[in-house]
């Protein structure tokens, strides 16, 4: 079954804010679909700290092609979505 | 937060597009132990590099070589040496594959019909009466004539203390031949007497680093941030060293915490197996380097922490951009 990413979809956006310190932003008003590379500069040894959050987390493993893909908090909802439905 | 379209202008955002995607993943290769110079100064045999490995003269193991590198994720092939043009064979291993930029002594001319837009970087220790100083001759004269005029050549002027008040004759010569010029700054790793910068020093050739800019903004391939930060050493407050070299051999990388570094980046050596500690000497003093690719490269990776304010952020493509012109991924 689908599961609802909205609740994923915060948490990723509290991950990153913390990870990341981003400053002025909260979960609530982080656009899931800003272009995390393009527009706040997040790079693949961010995305690295990030995973592995993610993975403790989530019990996910994020692979390290995958990190290119991974351009918005959205597509790391969905990413994780999609991981947690395979294992049912 | 700050992000990038909330700090620039649409002309800027246009420039940082450019850029955004490249992605660049460079890697270092000795080419060869051998040199038709000696330089003082030199780091690589002051610090004995030519002598870490024998050089491997299959040429087919380089062009195996060459695919593994690509496989590894690199987008850039960064040649040194010794003298890479010595062993144009090697050079061709890599240039069928990748985009290729070759450092040289500029003695020897990359034969245009083999490598027609290999970049070309040709180094150039001041004038006349230094080059002879400290690398026993006078290589602009023979290498201007190799390469003038040439669109995929440039000059990359090694500032000394002494060049202080007189790298304008410098830009003007080169400029002469129809070239372009980057500027970096000597670390002096042999010692040579007068050829270690002084504080006072590097405040006023980064004054005239930019004045050689603003006036020869054609020839001039460089940022006046690349200037503040390879003069003062810092960046973002913070200052330039082992803890934050970008530049280090990944294999060889065991800091922690981990600084921003390039991605999966190795310094080869010519055996194709050893592997130096980082893109410059084995020995030199971090603390001193001024090693002008590590300064640029600290820069670029370290691209969240100037999406700060927008000339912050200018600043960073600025440098970014030097380098993708420099390694011809954008237009001069
Ligand atoms: S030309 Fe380059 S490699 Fe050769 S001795 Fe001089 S600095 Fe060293
Ligand atoms: S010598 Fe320079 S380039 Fe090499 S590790 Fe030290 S700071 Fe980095």
């Amino acid at each position: 079954m689908e599961k609802d990413i909205s609740g994923t979809t915060l948490r990723i956006a509290q991950i990153l804010i913390d990870e990341l310190k981003l400053e002025d932003i909260t979960p609530e008003t982080f656009d899931p679909d800003l272009d995390l590379v393009d527009e706040v500069g997040v790079d693949s040894m961010d995305l690295a700290t990030v995973a592995l959050v993610l993975r403790d987390e989530y019990g996910i493993r994020i692979d390290e092609d995958d990190y290119p893909k991974l351009t918005t908090v959205r597509i790391i909802a969905e990413y994780i979505n999609n991981k947690l439905n395979s294992d049912d | 937060m700050k992000t990038v379209s909330s700090l620039l202008d649409e002309r800027w955002y246009e420039r940082y597009k450019k850029i955004s995607k490249l992605n660049i993943r460079s890697s270092i290769y000795d080419v060869t132990d051998h040199c038709n110079l000696r330089c003082k100064g030199c780091f690589f045999f002051s610090s004995d590099e030519h002598k870490a490995a024998s050089e491997e003269k299959d040429v087919s193991k380089w062009h195996t070589f060459v695919e593994k590198e690509m496989a590894r994720g690199v987008n850039l092939a960064i040649l040194i040496g010794g003298e890479p043009t010595l062993c144009l064979d090697r050079i061709e291993a890599f240039y069928q594959r990748l985009p290729t930029f070759c450092a040289t002594n500029g003695l020897i001319k990359v034969p245009r019909e083999r490598f027609p837009d290999m970049m070309v970087g040709i180094s150039l220790w001041g004038s006349q009466e230094d080059e002879i100083l400290l690398r026993g001759k006078d290589t602009f004269k023979i290498s201007s004539n190799n390469y003038a005029g040439d669109p995929h050549a440039y000059y990359l002027y090694t500032i000394t203390p002494k060049q202080l008040g007189k790298t304008e004759q410098i830009i003007k010569n080169v400029e002469g031949v129809g070239l372009k010029v980057h500027m970096q700054l000597l670390s002096n790793d042999e010692g040579v007497d007068g050829f270690s910068w002084q504080p006072e020093q590097l405040m006023d050739i980064r004054a005239e680093m930019d004045d050689m800019l603003d006036k020869y903004p054609q020839t001039v391939i460089s940022s006046k941030y690349y200037h503040e930060i390879i003069t003062t050493g810092r960046m973002l407050g913070r200052p330039f060293g082992w803890s934050e070299c970008p530049s280090v051999t990944i294999t060889h990388d065991n800091r922690t915490p981990q600084p921003k570094r390039l991605t999966n980046f190795i310094r080869w050596a010519s055996d194709l197996k050893t592997t130096h500690r980082c893109c410059t000497s084995e020995t030199r003093d971090c603390s001193t380097c001024k090693d002008g690719a590590a300064h640029m490269s600290w820069v670029m990776v370290n691209k969240r922490g100037h999406i700060r304010t927008t000339r912050d952020l200018q600043n960073w493509i600025e440098v970014y951009e030097m380098f993708a012109k420099l390694y011809q991924f954008i237009p001069w």
